[in-house]
């Protein structure tokens, strides 16, 4: 990847700022997320909570199937490919996706490795549960980072956890002298260089979207008032009673994230959101935020 | 973001969804006032809105469901100047191929989407003789093009078979993104077209030295 294809690939989540992007597993649901609004979708076979609840290795989807996605709608699409897993990533590249997730919701394919997304054109988002997780995924080439939370469970303490971890640690790193700086990189897995240019920008060097577990217009609110630049809705949006309305209101929330009149509005009579999981009744074995090294 | 002000010389960039921070820092370095607004009190006395990339089904939805599009619309036809870029400019174009149209505002019809997958996006450079004699960097990403315009609307520039750039007295459309470049020379331009002193002489077309592609980080953390 030249770094004008690298700036290129930043700048497109720059333009999904202040939106929300949907898991889809169909072209009907990708056609009612287009028209709610997502900025945004994530093409795939089966939505977390059911990754979660069946069980088995999860792989990256059939390519048929997002491509027929990607020829319903407009907005960009995105696919998933299994962490490390280098080829499922030239197969999306070629199915010509907007947007590669390297994500842990899928088994992963390398224990060891993440994929060199630098040697790609296609732009790659990565989770990241703290700054070290985010600066090592943007130094391996991912042009956007998002919170891991814990995916499929429609609970939202974990989004939360690591948004307030990657916010402590830039401030620790803002307000720190510059020789503490090595010892801090070497503390927490973090790439010197791109710690310095953290320092400086007092944020992540590039757009951060709050994902995994964000089940409510109220969940989406929560993330942005945190620092988000946007977030991911997977399982929130197609496991509620009324897809179609939760998925507006969700949008709403998002782009008016600090005005409580707004999303005191859209949080009425929305029907059951999806069914919520207790992290602490997860064995820990079936927790999937902590994959990736 | 700055403090709010009944500054009839501010131009606002409205703020729902897409490049916000990105136009807002463009907008400090060229030297007028600039703020986000998305209310729908906060459209009165403008003299320009800038209405940014990012998707046009998203933003298009929010005007419509929080009634932004009638205050636009009056605040236009009391002489608010208005520019649009990529998904803004599908939201000002009287014909949105293949889909309903939305403000319709300038006589141009746009297809969307026209270049296909992110791979596809693309930097150039080209002369816009009205804006700049200088050779601009132009970034489009996932754009639209502008197929046709109509009696009244200037073409300011044409690449291979569609338009990027055009006007009409009170509105600009670009189907590429001039504050994702280092260039101010679009900002400086709609400044003009808004009637207020951009803070540099005409002639001053030089790229913006300081300019990253992470200043807008700054603008978005500005007070």
């Amino acid at each position: 990847m030249t770094e004008s294809r690298y700036q290129l690939n930043a700048q497109l989540a720059q333009m999904l700022k202040g939106g929300v992007i949907m898991d889809v597993v169909n072209p009907d649901q990708a056609r009612i997320a287009e028209e709610a609004g997502a900025v945004a979708v994530m093409a795939l076979e089966r939505v977390p909570a059911d990754i979660r609840k069946e069980g088995g290795v999860a792989r990256m989807s059939d390519p048929a199937m997002v491509k027929e996605i990607k020829e319903t709608v407009t907005i960009p699409v995105m696919a998933k490919a299994r962490i490390g897993h280098l080829v499922e990533a030239q197969i999306l590249e070629a199915l010509k996706i907007d947007y590669v997730d390297e994500s842990e919701v899928l088994t992963p394919a390398d224990d060891e490795c993440h994929i060199d997304k630098r040697k790609f054109n296609v732009p790659f988002v990565c989770g990241a549960r703290n700054l070290g997780e985010a600066l090592r995924r943007v130094a391996e080439g991912a042009a956007m980072i998002r919170t891991k939370g814990e995916a499929g469970t429609g609970n939202v303490v974990e989004a939360v956890r690591h948004m307030r971890t990657m916010t402590r640690e830039i401030n620790q790193l803002v307000s720190m002298p510059d020789e503490e700086v090595m010892s801090f990189v070497k503390a927490n897995g973090i790439p010197y260089d791109l710690a310095l240019e953290v320092k400086k920008l007092g944020r992540l060097p590039v757009v951060n979207f709050a994902a995994g577990g964000i089940a409510t217009p109220a969940d989406a609110a929560l993330m942005m008032q945190l620092g988000c630049d946007g977030v991911f809705v997977g399982s929130g949006i197609f496991k509620s009673e009324d897809p179609k309305k939760r998925a507006r209101a969700i949008v709403e929330a998002t782009a008016y994230f600090n005005d409580p009149n707004k999303l005191l509005k859209a949080s009425m009579g929305l029907g059951e959101p999806m069914q919520g999981l207790e992290i602490d009744t997860i064995p820990q074995e079936k927790l999937l935020a902590g994959r990736g090294w | 973001m700055r403090s709010f002000s009944e500054n009839p010389a501010t131009i606002a960039v409205l703020d729902l969804q897409g490049g916000v921070e990105e136009h807002l820092d463009h907008l400090y370095r060229v030297g007028v006032e600039a703020r986000a607004v998305k209310r729908v009190s906060e459209f009165e006395s403008l003299a320009g809105l800038i209405i940014p990339g990012g998707e046009s089904t998203c933003l298009a939805r929010l005007l419509d469901i929080f009634h932004l599009k009638e205050a636009i619309v009056r605040e236009f036809q009391r002489g608010l100047k208005l520019w649009g870029t990529c998904a803004g400019a599908i939201l000002l174009a009287r014909e949105n191929r293949g889909d309903r149209a939305h403000l319709g505002l300038i006589d141009v019809s746009i297809a969307r989407n026209a270049f296909g997958a992110q791979t596809e996006s693309f930097i150039c450079q080209a002369r816009v003789p009205k804006v700049a004699t200088e050779t601009l960097p132009l970034t489009f990403i996932r754009a639209p093009k502008i197929t046709s315009v109509g009696a009244g609307v200037d073409v300011l520039l044409t690449i291979d078979d569609y338009i990027a750039a055009a006007e009409d007295e009170r509105v600009l459309v670009t189907v590429f993104h001039p504050e994702l470049t280092p260039s101010l020379a679009f900002h400086r331009y709609f400044a003009k077209k808004c009637g207020l002193v951009a803070g540099h002489d005409q002639g001053d077309e030089r790229l913006e030295t300081a300019w990253t592609p992470t200043s807008w980080m700054q603008a978005a953390n500005s007070p």
